[in-house]
C-alpha cells in the first residue's frame, strides 16, 4: 500500500498535478435471500481496487484499476493526467477545488460489535429461516421472502495535501416480506419497516430493533390489510410515521439541497432542483416547525464517515431552519464554483473504480424541542385522516417538485382515533406545499433513523447508503389517490 | 487486452478448476474483464470522466450429499488468490442447505451450436479507450459554442464499455462473449430553464453516432418550446416515442418471472392460481421478443449467472440462449424459468437475454408520421422516475421529462408542462390504437442498464396524466 501510494503521489508531483487523491478500497458485500424459508441465493463479493483523481492545468482526470502494485499506481496517474488533458481540450471549464488543509493521519470506524461479513453463511441462513418460519406458520401468510445485505467497506485515502486516512464502514439491511393471497382482493404484501443501519450483525439479534415484536405483528397486520376497504380518494390530514417519512425527506429535501444539482451539474441524468442557488436564505421550504440538518456524523448513520473521499472531515450543518432554505450539501469542486468557500464533506464514490461525486449526507428532520408530542398526540389532533407507516413505492420529478409515495400500512383516523386499515393508498403533493402544510413535528421519542443502501446518482450510475432521521409529523390536507382507480380498474 | 498486472483470464479459469478439482463435486468459474471510458458534460463544459479496467472472478462450487446439492458463490475483484477464492466458495457450499434450482451442469455436447463463443474463449478480452469517443469529444467544443450563442445550455454523457466474460466449468464447457456497449445522451435546456429536451442513442462502437445530428434534433425541439401551453391533469391521446416505450416494455419484461407469477405475485398471475400464459394481452398482434442474434442488438448467446436469483440459476451457466417470444400475436407466450423451475412447471426454460424487441408486424411510419395523423394530442420525449405502485396490475408511476409537445391538426403547436402519470404497460398494450416501425431505442431511465432495445412509437388514446409537474 505505502509503495503504491508513494509511487502515485510522487508521479503526480513530478507531472505537476495541483491536487491528487489516492484511494484504495476493499468492499466486502454479502447478500443472502430466502424464499418461503428455503435458500434462493447467496453471494459473497469482494471488490478491491485503486482509484486516482488528479487536477492538472485546470483539468480533472480519473483513472482506476483492480491491479494494485506500485507500477500500476504510477501508470494510473499517467492515465488520469492524460484523461484530464484530453477532456479539457473538448471544452472543459477550468476545474478548481475548494482548499482543504491537511488533517494528518485519521483512523475511524463505524461502531459495531460483530462484523457482519464474518458471520458464517449457515448462521445467516438459519436466522432468516427462523424468521420466515414464524411468518409461514401464520394462517394469514402464503409466501415469505427474507434477505439481508451486509457490507464492510475499508478505505485507505491519501492526498497531496498530506491527509492520510484509514476507515471502516459497516452496515446491514435485513428485510422480511410476507404475502397473502385473497380470492376476492388479489394479493397484498407487508414488509418489515426496520431500517438499514450502520451497525454490525448484533442489529439482527435485537440491538437497535425489536425484531421479535415486529415479526409477531406482521401476520395480523397483513391479514387486516388484505381484507381492508379500498381508500376513498380525496384530501386527508396525514400523520406520517418516520418509517415512511424518511423517504419523503430523502427525495424532496435530500436531493433538492444538493448544490451540484441546483447548479445544473446533474441536469442530464438525476436532474436539477427547484431550490436554486439564488433562493438560499430566501426560499420558504416549509412551515416554521421545519428544521433540517445534513451530517456525516450521526452514530449508526449510513452516510457517516470520519473523512470523505476528498479529505474533508465529516461534519454537521443546517439545510433548512425555521422553514427557510439555509444551506446546501457540497463537495470541493461545487464549493469552489459556488463561492461558498469550503466543502462540508459530501464527496463519495461507491467503488474504488468510480470518481467521487457530491453525494448525500444524512439529511434529518429535527424533532420538536423539549418533550414534544407523541405520535398518539399527533393522531389525536386529526379529525379525518390517515396514519402511514413504512415505505414502499416512490417517485419524484427531476426538479423535485411533484412526488408520489405509497407505504406499508395505512390506518384511518377518525376523530382522533385509529379505526382500522385501508389499502390502495398513494399520497401525492408538491414539495413546498407538503412541507408548508406540516403543522407539527413529534418529539424526540418518536424519532427514528431510517435510510437506504441504494440511493442512485451520477453517470456511470453510483449507489450510496444514506440515513434520514425524523420524528412523526402531522401534515394537513394532502391529496390521497386510490391506486386501483388510477389503474382504471 | 488483459489489464497490466493481471494474469490471462484463461489461466485463471484453469487455475480455479484445478484448485477445485479435488474438493468440489462440480465447479463453474466466470472471469469478467471490463474496460470502460466515459465523459460527462454540463453547463456547456465537460465535467467528470472515468477510465478504468476491472476484473471479477466468480467461483461457484457445488457439493453433493444425501440431502441434495448445495452451491456456494464467492466473487473477488482484481488479481485474486485463486485457492482462497475456491475455498471460500466451497465453505459456503458446505454451509448451505440443498439448493432448489439444481440441474446437471451444462455439458460440452449442449453448446455445440456456440462455435463462435467456444472460439472466443482463447482470445484476450476486448478493451476500449478515449479514442472511441474522439468524434464526440472533438464535436463537443462546437456544440458548447453553438449552445452559448443560441442561449441554451447543453449537458450529457458519453460512455463506452467492452466487457468480456469467460466461462469454464468442471463439465468441460469453455465459452466467452465480448459485449461492446456505448451510449451518447444530450440534453439542451433553455438558458432561463423554462424548457428542456433530450436525445439518447445506444451503440456498440460510436461508428453510427453523430453528435451533430442529435444536437440538430434538440435545437428543433427547443424551438417547439417557444410557445408554452398549460395543460391540466387528465387522460390524453399520447404518442409515446420509442425511448418511452422502451422503458415501459423493459419494466414489463422484467416482471415476467415464472415462479413469482405461479406464486400469485405478478400481473401475469391468474387470480385463483396459475399463470396467464395464453391470455390475449392486446387486440393488436404485438410481438415482444428477445434474441441474442437480433441484428444490430447482438448479445450473449449463453447464460452467465453469478448468483441464483428468482428465475436465474447458477446451475444453468453456459445454457444456450435463443430467440424467445414473450408475447406473440398479442398473446402472453412465455415466462422466464431456470431449468429446474421449468421442469417443475412442465414448461421450457427461458433465460434472461440482453435485448428486447417490440413490434407490430406490418407497422410502418415514424413518430413524425403519427404526429401528422393526430388531430389533438401530446407527443412525449421520454419518461422518468418510473416505479411500481401496484404489482397486481403492474401499475407504474413516473413523469414525463424533457419535452411534452402539444399536437393539433397534425402539427406540433407548442410545448406543455410536464405530468405525473399512473399507467400499467400491460394495460397500455390493450389500449394502443397505432404503432409505427421499430427503431433502436435508448430508454431514458433504463437505457444505461438495458442498452439494446428496438421499439416502435405507440399511440395511446387515453393515457392517464395524474397530476401536473412544475418541473421544466
Amino acid at each position: 500500500m505505502a509503495a503504491a501510494r508513494d509511487a502515485a503521489l510522487g508521479e503526480a508531483q513530478r507531472l505537476g498535478c495541483t491536487s491528487t487523491e489516492f484511494r484504495v478500497e476493499r468492499i466486502h458485500s454479502q447478500h443472502v435471500r430466502l424464499r418461503d424459508g428455503d435458500l434462493e441465493g447467496a453471494a459473497d463479493d469482494t471488490e478491491l481496487g485503486v482509484g486516482i483523481r488528479v487536477v492538472i492545468d485546470g483539468g480533472m482526470g480519473f483513472a482506476a484499476t483492480v491491479a494494485a502494485g506500485a507500477d500500476e499506481a504510477a501508470e494510473l496517474v499517467v492515465r488520469a493526467v492524460d484523461a484530464a488533458r484530453t477532456i479539457a481540450r473538448a471544452g472543459g471549464g477550468r476545474v478548481e477545488l475548494a482548499p482543504e488543509p491537511s488533517h494528518g493521519s485519521v483512523t475511524w470506524s463505524s461502531p459495531y460489535t460483530v462484523d457482519p461479513v464474518d458471520v458464517p453463511l449457515a448462521d445467516k441462513v438459519a436466522l432468516l429461516a427462523d424468521w420466515s418460519g414464524r411468518l409461514l406458520a401464520a394462517d394469514q401468510v402464503d409466501h415469505v421472502t427474507a434477505h439481508v445485505l451486509a457490507v464492510t467497506e475499508d478505505t485507505y485515502y491519501a492526498d497531496l495535501a498530506g491527509t492520510e486516512a484509514t476507515q471502516r464502514r459497516v452496515r446491514v439491511h435485513p428485510v422480511v416480506e410476507a404475502l397473502a393471497l385473497d380470492a376476492d382482493n388479489g394479493f397484498e404484501t407487508m414488509r418489515t419497516v426496520a431500517p438499514p443501519a450502520g451497525r454490525g450483525w448484533e442489529y439482527l439479534q435485537g440491538d437497535g430493533w425489536d425484531w421479535d415484536g415486529e415479526l409477531a405483528s406482521l401476520p395480523g397486520l397483513l391479514g387486516d390489510k388484505v381484507r381492508a376497504p379500498s381508500v376513498e380518494a380525496g384530501q386527508y390530514d396525514l400523520v406520517v410515521d418516520p418509517t415512511n417519512l424518511w423517504l419523503t425527506i430523502h427525495e424532496s429535501i435530500g436531493h433538492a439541497t444538493e448544490l451540484d444539482r441546483a447548479l445544473g451539474y446533474e441536469a442530464a441524468y438525476a436532474g436539477t432542483s427547484f431550490a436554486t442557488f439564488d433562493q438560499l436564505g430566501v426560499l420558504q421550504y416549509g412551515s416554521p416547525v421545519m428544521h433540517v440538518t445534513g451530517d456525516r456524523t450521526t452514530p449508526n448513520g449510513l452516510a457517516t464517515v470520519g473523512i470523505d473521499q476528498e479529505g474533508v472531515p465529516g461534519q454537521s450543518f443546517d439545510l433548512i431552519r425555521d422553514g427557510i432554505l439555509t444551506g446546501y450539501q457540497l463537495d470541493r469542486s461545487i464549493a469552489a464554483i459556488s463561492g461558498l468557500g469550503a466543502s462540508n464533506g459530501c464527496a463519495f464514490a461507491d467503488s474504488p473504480l468510480h470518481v467521487p461525486i457530491q453525494r448525500m449526507a444524512n439529511v434529518c428532520l429535527q424533532p420538536a424541542d423539549g418533550e414534544g408530542p407523541s405520535t398518539e398526540d399527533l393522531i389525536a389532533g386529526v379529525d379525518h385522516g390517515l396514519y402511514i407507516i413504512g415505505d414502499k413505492s416512490w417517485s419524484i420529478d427531476m426538479q423535485r417538485y411533484n412526488f408520489q409515495f405509497t407505504g406499508q400500512r395505512f390506518f384511518r383516523i377518525e376523530h382522533g382515533r385509529l379505526v382500522g386499515q385501508v389499502r390502495d393508498v398513494a399520497y401525492q403533493a408538491t414539495t413546498t406545499d407538503f412541507w408548508g402544510a406540516m403543522e407539527a413535528v413529534g418529539g424526540r421519542s418518536t424519532y427514528v433513523l431510517g435510510g437506504a443502501f441504494n440511493c442512485g446518482k451520477g453517470q456511470p450510475g453510483q449507489v450510496a447508503p444514506v440515513s434520514h432521521g425524523c420524528p412523526s409529523v402531522l401534515v394537513r390536507g394532502v391529496r390521497i389517490l386510490n391506486t386501483r382507480n388510477e389503474s382504471g380498474r | 487486452m488483459t489489464s497490466p498486472g493481471l494474469p490471462p483470464a484463461q489461466d485463471v479459469v484453469d487455475s480455479v478448476l484445478t484448485a477445485a478439482g479435488g474438493s468440489s463435486d462440480h465447479c463453474v468459474v466466470l472471469v469478467e474483464d471490463t474496460s470502460e471510458v466515459e465523459v460527462r458534460f454540463a453547463n456547456n463544459s465537460t465535467t467528470t470522466n472515468g477510465n478504468r479496467r476491472n476484473r471479477t472472478v466468480t467461483v461457484i462450487s457445488m457439493r453433493e450429499n444425501a440431502a441434495g446439492t448445495s452451491a456456494g458463490v464467492s466473487r473477488r475483484g482484481g488479481d485474486v488468490d485463486v485457492v482462497e477464492l475456491v475455498r471460500a466458495a466451497e465453505r459456503d457450499a458446505g454451509e448451505s442447505p440443498p439448493a432448489d434450482d439444481v440441474s446437471p451442469l451444462i455439458g460440452p455436447e449442449e453448446v455445440t451450436a456456440l462455435a463462435a463463443s467456444r472460439d472466443r474463449f482463447d482470445a484476450p478480452p476486448g478493451s476500449t479507450d478515449l479514442s472511441v469517443l474522439s468524434e464526440v469529444l472533438s464535436g463537443l467544443s462546437g456544440t458548447f459554442s453553438r449552445a452559448r450563442a443560441g442561449d441554451y445550455v447543453v449537458a450529457g454523457y458519453a460512455e463506452h464499455r467492452r466487457g468480456t466474460v469467460y466461462l469454464g466449468s468442471s463439465s468441460g464447457v469453455r465459452l466467452a462473449h465480448e459485449q461492446p456497449e456505448g451510449a451518447l445522451q444530450l440534453l439542451a435546456r433553455s438558458a432561463d430553464g423554462s424548457a428542456s429536451t433530450w436525445a439518447g442513442v445506444g451503440t456498440p462502437d460510436f461508428a453510427d453516432v453523430s453528435i451533430e445530428a442529435l444536437e440538430e434534433r434538440l435545437r428543433g425541439r427547443l424551438a417547439w418550446s417557444d410557445r408554452q401551453l398549460e395543460r391540466p391533469a387528465g387522460r390524453y391521446e399520447v404518442i409515446l416515442p420509442p425511448e418511452a416505450v422502451a422503458d415501459l416494455m423493459v419494466n414489463l419484461a422484467f416482471e415476467a418471472g415464472g415462479r413469482d407469477t405461479e406464486d400469485g405475485k405478478t400481473v401475469f398471475s391468474r387470480p385463483g392460481g396459475g399463470t396467464r400464459v395464453g391470455d390475449t394481452l392486446s387486440p393488436l398482434p404485438f410481438d415482444l421478443r428477445s434474441d441474442p442474434a437480433e441484428p444490430g442488438l447482438e448479445c450473449s448467446p449463453f447464460l452467465a449467472a453469478a448468483s441464483s436469483w428468482g428465475d436465474t440459476s447458477v446451475f444453468d451457466n453456459g445454457m444456450p440462449l435463443g430467440r424467445t417470444d414473450w408475447i406473440a400475436g398479442g398473446r402472453l407466450e412465455r415466462l422466464r424459468y431456470h431449468r429446474a423451475g421449468a421442469s417443475r412447471s412442465g414448461t421450457r426454460p427461458a433465460g434472461f437475454i440482453g435485448n428486447a424487441v417490440l413490434e407490430l408486424p406490418g407497422a410502418t411510419g415514424t413518430v413524425e408520421d403519427m404526429v401528422a395523423r393526430t388531430e389533438r394530442g401530446l407527443l412525449l420525449t421520454c419518461l422518468w422516475y418510473i416505479r411500481e405502485v401496484d404489482p397486481a396490475t403492474l401499475l407504474l408511476t413516473g413523469l414525463t421529462r424533457d419535452g411534452v409537445y402539444v399536437v393539433e391538426d397534425g402539427a406540433v403547436v407548442g410545448a406543455a408542462n410536464n405530468f405525473r402519470f399512473n399507467e400499467s404497460p400491460v394495460d397500455l398494450l390493450a389500449r394502443v390504437t397505432e404503432a409505427g416501425a421499430g427503431t433502436r431505442a435508448f430508454g431514458r431511465e433504463l437505457g444505461e442498464d438495458f442498452n439494446r432495445t428496438r421499439m416502435p412509437p405507440l399511440r395511446v388514446p387515453d393515457f392517464n396524466m395524474s397530476s401536473v409537474s412544475q418541473a421544466s
